[in-house]
């Protein structure tokens, strides 16, 4: 009992960041049909700069601050300058380009950051709550995780539900032919999805290397992690990939906690792969099938 | 069967013959590389760029036909000689790839790119869990057996130079690429070539036109699958170790880059592509400690010109990826 409540919490506070990575990338899948395998060396880079700024003895809500804002601008620089020459192309040409993204970030980060193993600080504690005498896995580091990757959600749900501006990006998004004739400009709300989804990306991050090890290849599991939340949740829908994102860390913990760590990967691929088949459309499929 | 392809065959025979024999033991070690390279390289294309499947697992599957050829070659007494060693190790590997390419074949796009993708970070964990057998982090040791005597004795009478064992596996390694490249010619050549381009064109169209979709989805990756095993057993000897470090995701990215380096879709520019994954490092890391980086940061260099340079085919010459030229060509005329 015991065991299974300290894995449910472990995989409740992994799911968190997945979910925050399987929203980034239903972001841009919503904005751009391209499912930006860059994203995860996106977000290592911004994680980087925060780590610089802390060592250099700033505050952590700095450096947290810097990511979040250098995601974003990051993202608008991709999207403008390299991915919005591959629209209308094959979709195997976005893929191969996000591929070179995902090299060429990843190499300049071993380059400019070193690609040494550096231990990255927690703005909250790391040790378990104390509930009826027993230590039990929540941390508080964990309760923020889920709460920050919360408050994103409820952000962007009020930003795409409730403004102009959301209304918007969903035109742009949803057919960019009849937005333009209605005036919107396309080519802008594309850029802000990018920027908000590497947002969203940034904030994984910075979740995941809190009181761990950072290191240049230390997403490179997240990001498969990450799309195999976003499939579950359907790719399209930002409540999915959270959901999905959730539900995938409870099953990952528990292989985990249960079989052995080093089958996890393993273990999402055979996800990954039952999903696709058995429901391509994502466990909460809508009416219309999905082509994969 | 076509003359073509065996005469380039033969002419290639010709130059490994006197390249390998007049090379130091360092880069006949280099070519030795170069032709695993090559021959992985020279499947995805086929997969790639004949049947528009990207497979970012294809060093995982490097990684099966690796450690296939460790256990093979585990037990000195029971060793079978060893190009039946790099056949079995094929075989294997060509099963495991029936078991992805039956579920890749129903995936298109980003979802195949996802699900290799995962493959790729997954395999690695394999060994781990089971360190007993496969020896977890340290890897297995390869032996790379004896050379038959009889072998040995010829090649001294032909060429009057002892037969070094890295040589001996540097001609191995070039006779299986020749032996792979003159196949993979044939074969796209072929009806089954012809149907998996039909297949990346217009699927919906070749199905109509009666050629089974999946089914040439699933050969095609099964045939790639097997070109990995292959290089993954010969780079298994070649480095005499099969460990998980070895086929991390950057071997499967590496792999993808060479190939549209190369130029996508031709047997040729995988052989380009491997020999810019071989023998691009070195010079790049030298250039870049004489520009005053430390060794490790150097190392960095070359796959960062890989990735730029990915990206910008991608964006320089975008219909050329997915189609070939011809695809081009059609294109600028109906525009």
């Amino acid at each position: 009992m015991q065991q299974l409540l300290t894995t449910a919490l472990t995989g409740l506070t992994l799911g968190a960041v997945y979910a925050a990575f399987a929203l980034a990338l239903v972001l841009i899948w919503r904005a751009t049909r391209i499912v930006n395998f860059a994203q995860a060396p996106m977000a290592m880079i911004t994680t980087y700069l925060a780590l610089v700024l802390i060592d250099a003895g700033w505050s952590y809500w700095l450096g947290f601050a810097v990511a979040l804002f250098s995601g974003l601008l990051l993202g608008a620089l991709v999207e403008r300058f390299v991915v919005r020459f591959v629209s209308g192309k094959p979709e195997i040409n976005a893929v191969i380009l996000t591929l070179g993204l995902f090299i060429v970030l990843h190499a300049l980060a071993a380059l400019v950051f070193g690609s040494r193993y550096r231990s990255f600080p927690a703005p909250f504690g790391l040790t378990g709550f104390e509930v009826g005498g027993t230590t039990i896995a929540l941390t508080g580091f964990g309760v923020f995780t889920i709460a920050a990757v919360g408050v994103a959600l409820i952000g962007l749900v009020l930003l795409f539900r409730g403004t102009d501006l959301g209304l918007r990006m969903r035109a742009a998004a949803f057919d960019r032919e009849v937005a333009r004739l209605l005036g919107v400009r396309v080519g802008r709300m594309l850029t802000l999805g990018w920027a908000l989804a590497a947002l969203a990306g940034s904030l994984s991050g910075l979740l995941i290397a809190g009181g761990g090890l950072v290191h240049p290849s230390y997403m490179d599991g997240v990001v498969v992690y990450g799309f195999v939340a976003a499939v579950l949740g359907g790719l399209d829908s930002p409540v999915g990939a959270v959901v999905g994102g959730v539900a995938l860390g409870l099953s990952l913990s528990l292989v985990s906690g249960y079989v052995g760590a080093e089958l996890v990967p393993l273990a999402a691929l055979a996800i990954l792969m039952v999903v696709l088949l058995l429901k391509p459309g994502g466990l909460f499929a809508s009416v219309r099938e999905r082509r994969v | 069967m076509p003359r073509k392809p065996l005469l380039l065959a033969l002419a290639g025979l010709v130059v490994v013959v006197l390249v390998l024999e007049n090379t130091g033991p360092f880069l006949t070690a280099q070519f030795t590389t170069m032709a695993y390279f090559a021959i992985a390289a020279g499947g995805l294309t086929v997969l790639t760029g004949l049947n528009g499947q990207l497979s970012l697992g294809h060093g995982a599957l490097m990684a099966v036909g690796a450690y296939s050829a460790a256990l093979l070659l585990k037990s000195p007494e029971s060793a079978l000689p060893l190009p039946v060693i790099l056949l079995v190790a094929m075989v294997i590997t060509l099963a495991v790839g029936v078991l992805v390419g039956v579920a890749a074949a129903r995936l298109h796009g980003p979802y195949l790119a996802g699900a290799t993708l995962a493959l790729a970070v997954a395999v690695p964990g394999i060994p781990l869990f089971f360190g007993e057998a496969l020896g977890g982090e340290q890897g297995l040791t390869v032996r790379m057996p004896e050379i038959p005597g009889w072998l040995a004795d010829a090649a001294y009478f032909v060429t009057g130079q002892d037969l070094t064992r890295i040589r001996y596996l540097a001609y191995l390694s070039w006779l299986a690429v020749i032996v792979v490249f003159v196949l993979l010619a044939n074969l796209s050549r072929s009806r089954v070539g012809r149907d998996w381009q039909a297949v990346r064109d217009e699927d919906v169209a070749a199905g109509l036109a009666g050629i089974d979709l999946g089914r040439t989805r699933v050969l095609a990756f099964v045939v790639s699958a097997g070109c990995a095993g292959l290089a993954g057993a010969l780079m298994a000897l070649s480095a005499r170790l099969a460990a998980p470090s070895g086929f991390a995701l950057t071997l499967s990215l590496l792999l993808v880059s060479a190939v549209v380096l190369g130029g996508l879709g031709s047997l040729t520019g995988a052989l380009a592509g491997a020999a810019l994954l071989t023998f691009l490092p070195p010079l790049v890391t030298g250039a870049g400690t004489d520009l005053g980086l430390s060794d490790v940061q150097a190392a960095h260099l070359a796959p960062l010109i890989y990735g730029l340079v990915t990206v910008l085919i991608v964006l320089l010459a975008p219909a050329g990826l997915a189609g070939g030229l011809r695809k081009l060509t059609h294109r600028r005329r109906n525009s």
